[in-house]
């Protein structure tokens, strides 16, 4: 306890670097993975490529990644670059799945619907079907976010600052304290970004739990 | 006039949902297409607006060739229902219905507008318009649909089953304001259902088509019923031909005798006395509508409500002999009650009396041979 008084600073300049590091994947990721679970709903034969590659994205130890990232970018070892780059991968592996799951289960009348009254396709994908796979892709955002916080702190042996740096500190001093206090921070910041797109989710989803239109 | 002519469907598999289909959608009229599961009703439907492109075959409205449109404007220019409404559930019931002006680019109050008013007129009050479409009945939800697929007026109508969702007593009610409404507005309408005593009821005109998309019939519905072209189109009618043919005769000089009646809260020697010996006696409310009979005899304590028999059906003076036949058989005193249009009583009649009218009139009802079956 004292040691995490003594270094308030220290470890709150952390946490925000472990937010960037994790919520700037978890955005671009998302929104790569719009357009290709798009593709993979709307090409039943794109689905299995689709979704067994983005799949095996998954699999790829992160560590690996990391290192792998700045022979294929051509940035330094200890650019975020990689980091963000590697864990937007890794969110559009998880995304990609959810956000064609999502789409399949617009209910076809609906979409019919919207195309008979002449709604186009970008335009019924953007105004119809999209709001509507909300509560799917919010569910693999979750899932994805909580993910995201958990792999930036590998990132810490490559000498990138962030939580998990207090993991490898504490290892290699023998010493317990920033370990406790890496792992609550890292609990709490996965529980604020979790309750933060539950709420997004519910102020995007009026018509779920009877809310009137303003 | 929609016009398809020689209009054929053949899926990649091979799999023919529509046939070589040659048929008429009159201006201002209601044409059903009805047939069983695979007759291409619904695909004959959707190449109206090119939600499914035809193999062959040109389909025209009002001459102009439905192929050379751009399908994104000749969909906006055409209402669309489908069961359940098809509505979209993240949108407000208002803002459901002001989808195509939107699209259509109206000013915004204007659509709001004009999408409280279709509300009101198909039935709904303009209180549900900021709700969402699940919080609202079945029912609800297919009014919204149709006052969507009216909002910017559009002079043709698709409608693929929209009534079949909902259970019987509203889809009756349902359709009857339809016909009301479609008297108002005389839209150029084509309607799919599987349902054969819908098609008859709604329909101006009947198609009735076979499984692989060919037509089988296109008649008047009572023509349909008096006279099927084949024994799958007698088949698909089911039974009772002559009798719901009925229903499309009217008997303007029908024998009604006046009938004696009581109002609630007659006493059982008022009653008596104003059956005249008769085992039945006929019962009135305060505004002269009949509510149920009584038997005078068997009465202890002055006429309420919970005595009536009610058994009895009511027939408009001026409607259709079925109607009037059907409360003459339904009728306890074996006499069937008629009403003005305020719901008044005029008289009865008897079943023998309508059946001289029928005799009497046009040939409407030519039933063939009985047959025994089960149509599904």
């Amino acid at each position: 306890m004292t040691w995490f008084l003594d270094h308030v600073g220290q470890v709150l300049t952390l946490f925000l670097t472990h937010i960037r590091l994790a919520v700037i994947p978890l955005v671009i990721g998302m929104v790569l993975a719009l357009p290709l679970g798009w593709v993979a709903r709307r090409f039943p034969l794109a689905y299995p490529p689709i979704i067994t590659v983005t799949g095996l994205l998954y699999t790829i130890p992160s560590l690996a990644l990391f290192v792998l990232m700045p022979l294929i970018l051509g940035t330094g070892i200890l650019s975020d670059t990689n980091i963000i780059v590697a864990l937007s991968l890794y969110t559009v592996a998880l995304l990609t799945r959810t956000v064609a799951d999502g789409l399949a289960a617009v209910p076809d009348q609906v979409v019919q619907a919207a195309t008979a009254m002449g709604i186009g396709p970008l335009r019924r994908f953007f105004t119809v079907e999209l709001p509507l796979a909300v509560p799917v892709i919010s569910a693999g955002l979750r899932v994805a976010a909580v993910s995201n916080v958990s792999i930036v702190s590998v990132a810490a042996l490559l000498g990138i600052a962030q939580l998990g740096s207090l993991f490898t500190d504490g290892f290699a001093r023998q010493f317990l304290d920033p370990i406790v206090v890496g792992i609550i921070a890292c609990l709490l910041l996965a529980v604020l970004l979790d309750l933060l797109i539950i709420a997004l989710t519910w102020v995007a989803t009026p018509w779920l739990h009877g809310r009137r239109a303003a | 006039m929609i016009s398809f002519t020689d209009v054929t469907k053949v899926y990649p598999d091979g799999t023919t949902a529509v046939g070589g289909l040659t048929l008429e959608a009159p201006t201002g009229q209601i044409t059903v297409f009805v047939g069983p599961s695979g007759c291409g009703k619904t695909t004959s439907l959707r190449m109206i607006n090119r939600m499914i492109e035809p193999t062959s075959g040109v389909i025209a409205i009002d001459g102009r060739d439905t192929g050379s449109m751009n399908p994104t404007e000749l969909r906006r220019g055409i209402g669309y229902v489908i069961q359940s409404g098809g509505l979209f559930p993240h949108r407000t019931i208002v803002e459901n219905v002001m989808t195509v002006p939107l699209l259509l680019g109206w000013d915004k109050n204007k659509a709001r507008a004009t999408a409280m008013e279709l509300l009101e007129r198909v039935g709904l009050s303009t209180s549900l318009a900021k709700r969402y479409p699940n919080q609202l009945s079945g029912g609800q939800q297919q009014r919204v649909g149709v006052a969507r697929a009216l909002a910017s007026d559009p002079p043709i109508m698709l409608m693929d089953e929209p009534f079949s969702a909902v259970d019987p007593i509203v889809r009756d009610q349902l359709q009857d304001e339809f016909l009301r409404l479609q008297n108002e507005l005389g839209k150029t309408i084509v309607f799919v259902t599987h349902d054969i005593d819908e098609a008859v009821k709604l329909g101006d005109q009947v198609a009735v088509l076979r499984v692989g998309g060919t037509l089988a019939q296109l008649a008047t519905p009572d023509r349909l019923l008096a006279d099927p072209y084949d024994d799958f189109v007698a088949d698909f009618l089911g039974r009772d031909r002559g009798y719901r043919g009925l229903a499309f005769a009217s008997a303007p000089a029908l024998a009604i005798e006046p009938e004696t009646s009581v109002r609630l809260g007659a006493t059982p020697q008022e009653a008596l006395a104003a059956a005249a010996g008769r085992d039945w006696l006929l019962v009135v409310d305060d505004d002269g509508a009949p509510v149920g009979w009584v038997e005078p005899r068997k009465l202890r304590e002055p006429v309420s409500r919970g005595f009536l028999h009610r058994g009895g059906t009511v027939a408009r003076q001026g409607g259709s002999l079925r109607a009037a036949l059907d409360a003459a058989l339904s009728s306890p005193a074996r006499r069937g009650v008629l009403v003005d249009d305020a719901g008044r009583l005029v008289g009865t009649v008897q079943a023998r009396d309508v059946l001289t009218e029928i005799e009497r009139g046009p040939q409407v009802s030519a039933p063939a041979e009985e047959r025994i079956e089960d149509t599904p």
